[in-house]
């Protein structure tokens, strides 16, 4: 599925690798339970986790500094975790890899999920991007701070959203 | 660059700038392409509740419901013009007050929502998180600002609140709703005890404000009273230690049954204390100074808000208690319907909006212009909605109370029933509502109709009677002296009564006394319950007191006594 990073859409690179198979080469997806033997592979390539909406972004503390990508779901865009989860992961664990969010999500959900620190996207095959573009365009301006620390504009906690 | 902002002329609230005009159009535009999206098919009907209920559209059993947001309460006298505008133009020419500080319109169209929506955005109004799972509409003290007992003006920090909340990225899917009420009075008059999250604030050494928090309160399936998480929360901790709750609402709230789903439930279910300490270890885990409320930003908020200039007034008192001993109805209206103002001459008028036999809450677009005008003409343009269904006209001099109450009378408005068993809060049940099991207002009307003499119910005195149309508890009937629980008893409407609630700094929920009635019965066994009381008290005893004195027996035998 098209993959969503900075308005554009990108190559993945990464291997989803399955619970029952070995871990390959290459820049590989790991389940949670497969952290550690991620991280003592001697192949080549990133080491990225997939997180559950209810596995704690703390089991990654020590590992964060070793993975370049956290991958969180949505399995139905209503189940607001990962938007915590993301949130957790840049700003208490400082984590400056990519954070990636799959499943069922809204491009109505695309800016907040921007704030909340998240940057690839896997979109449904055929989506137009236009929507995904409006949605990110459409408002300008919050009201509350957030991991990416945009500029404030007047009084209190408003800033301006970044183009 | 900040921009020169204009000043602000409306009394009571947050005057919005260029900035926060410009955010509220983004908003609408944003809500006309959900609707295009929904209307093409690019969303489905599941994916675009959520998006609709965010912006307070519902749909009902006859048609979509809109529920504009009143923050704190407060209005201007131009936005109830808007108000009366929408209601003429797009309504029945009527709208609803509801138990949070809101207005709902109960006859809109999808295909014009985005239209009404920018109407409201013109005069500074919106129906943003007036529904779905997120932060609601903040709440507050319909006597904010005015009130004698008051030692915090609450809108202030309501506003930062209501800021903070609004599109918050994180928190605008959560397990459940999320309510959030403030009070600056000793006197709890907002059920602070009866939301997710309840703040109590005072003036700290400082002279800052410092919060009482309470967490895990509400009423619904399963009422709860909230018990207290902090005592001492500085200001600048504010928007800290509520992200600090929410984030661990969010991350541990149930998400596999939606009756179990508040936090209530997650409070409960981990025990205070446990509750307590994941708030503090993600409190003390956070970058604290991203979230810091700092005075200036506090006071820059302040900015925005005009206050009244009140006028020597004097002689006002004196004046009034002529007008009072010369009539005695009027003597009785400003005995139940004025309340203690900070400001000498002055007071705060509650206007009852349930009239003998009425509809409690709804108000018609010529009662709506009309209270504008009396805004305009008697308190500096301000005007409030209140928990309990009724308007209040903040800041008026009290030689100016009789004319007033002479042109309320003269328009249905003059009821002298504030706090009495007429006052009552009634969702809009069955008539409307898709969830409801029985209708709440025939019977609210028919109770209103029951007990109008105004001589029967001074004698009674206090007495809070809360109806719901369902177990989700819109008309609060937990938190009622008396309440009534509308319940579908073999495919036909019939009513559960409930004693002993109360909604203040003695929270208590109302117990159920038996099996349900119908519609005829229960105005009856109510009627028995309140002879009861009228026997069995003591003197100087309200009912609620008496009501816990004696326990439920004496009136529950009567409630069912056929003789």
């Amino acid at each position: 599925m098209p993959l969503l990073e900075n308005a554009q859409i990108i190559e993945d690179s990464w291997t989803l690798v399955p619970d029952d198979q070995p871990l390959p080469d290459g820049d590989i997806l790991v389940p949670l339970s497969r952290l550690a033997e991620g991280l003592g592979r001697n192949g080549t390539g990133r080491l990225g986790v997939v997180l559950k909406a209810d596995e704690r972004v703390d089991a990654l503390r020590e590992a964060l500094p070793r993975l370049d990508l956290v991958s969180l779901s949505f399995s139905i865009f209503r189940d607001g975790r990962a938007f915590t989860q993301a949130r957790s992961l840049r700003e208490h664990l400082h984590f400056a890899g990519a954070v990636r969010v799959t499943g069922h999500f809204l491009p109505d959900q695309y800016e907040f999920l921007l704030r909340c620190g998240v940057t690839q996207f896997v979109i449904p095959e055929q989506s137009d991007l236009a929507v995904w573009k409006k949605a990110h365009e459409l408002v300008t301006l919050a009201y509350q701070p957030s991991v990416l620390n945009e500029r404030q504009e007047g009084f209190a906690f408003r800033r301006f959203l970044s183009p | 660059m900040p921009q020169t902002p204009t000043p602000p002329t409306d009394v009571g609230r947050y005057a919005y700038d260029a900035v926060d005009r410009t955010f509220l159009k983004q908003r609408v535009e944003q809500f006309r392409d959900q609707v295009q999206r929904r209307i093409s098919g690019a969303l489905s009907e599941d994916e675009f509740k959520p998006l609709r209920l965010m912006n307070g559209l519902y749909l009902q059993l006859h048609a979509y419901m809109l529920r504009v947001a009143i923050p704190y309460g407060i209005l201007s006298a131009g936005q109830m013009r808007t108000l009366a505008y929408i209601a003429r133009r797009y309504d029945r020419d009527y709208g609803h007050f509801t138990t949070r500080q809101n207005i709902q319109f109960n006859w809109i169209k999808l295909e014009d929502t985005p239209d009404i929506l920018s109407i409201l955005a013109d005069a500074e109004m919106h129906a943003i998180q007036t529904s779905g799972n997120c932060i609601r509409n903040v709440t507050s003290d319909q006597f904010a600002g005015a009130a004698r007992d008051e030692v915090l003006d609450p809108r202030v920090h309501a506003e930062i609140l209501r800021q903070w909340s609004t599109l918050h990225p994180e928190f605008t899917f959560l397990p459940r709703k999320f309510k959030i009420a403030i009070s600056g009075s000793a006197q709890d008059r907002v059920a602070a005890r009866f939301h997710d999250i309840g703040l109590l604030a005072r003036k700290g050494d400082n002279g800052r404000a410092v919060f009482e928090v309470y967490v895990g309160g509400g009423l619904g399936r399963t009422p709860v009273i909230g018990v207290k998480l902090r005592n001492d929360l500085p200001e600048e901790d504010l928007i800290a230690y509520l992200e600090a709750v929410l984030r661990v609402y969010n991350a541990y709230g149930r998400r596999d049954n939606i009756y179990k789903a508040r936090i209530k439930i997650l409070v409960q279910a981990l025990g205070l204390d446990a509750f307590r300490d994941e708030v503090n270890a993600e409190f003390m885990a956070m970058d604290r100074s991203r979230y810091r409320l700092q005075p200036e930003v506090v006071e820059a908020i302040r900015a925005r808000f005009a206050s009244p200039v009140f006028e020597d007034a004097s002689t006002a008192s004196a004046q009034l208690a002529e007008q009072i001993k010369a009539d005695p109805d009027f003597a009785s209206w400003v005995g139940t319907n004025t309340h203690p103002h900070q400001q000498d001459g002055y007071c705060s008028v509650t206007i009852s909006c349930k009239p003998a036999g009425g509809i409690p809450g709804d108000v018609t677009s010529a009662q709506m212009d009309l209270l504008a005008n009396l805004a305009d003409q008697y308190s500096f343009g301000e005007l409030r909605i209140t928990h309990l269904q009724n308007v209040v006209l903040g800041h008026v001099r009290k030689d100016g109370l009789l004319a007033l109450w002479q042109v309320l009378t003269a328009n249905g408005l003059g009821t002298a029933n504030v706090g009495m068993i007429t006052d009552i809060i009634a969702c809009p049940g069955l008539d409307y509502c898709a969830l409801a099991n029985a209708r709440s207002i025939p019977i609210a009307q028919k109770l209103s109709q029951r007990f109008s003499s105004a001589a029967l119910q001074h004698e009674i005195g206090a007495l809070r009677l809360n109806i719901s149309g369902c177990i989700n508890a819109c008309g609060h009937h937990h938190a009622g002296h008396i309440g009534i629980l509308g319940v579908d008893k073999r495919g036909e409407e019939a009513f559960q009564i409930t004693l002993g609630g109360n909604a203040g700094e003695d929270a208590s929920i109302g117990q159920i006394i038996g099996s349900a009635m119908s519609e005829d019965e229960t105005v009856d066994a109510i009627a028995r319950i309140v002879d009861t009381y009228l026997v069995q008290r003591k003197p100087g005893e309200r009912f609620i007191e008496t009501c816990r004195r004696l326990g439920a027996a004496p009136f529950k035998d009567a409630a069912y006594a056929t003789a």
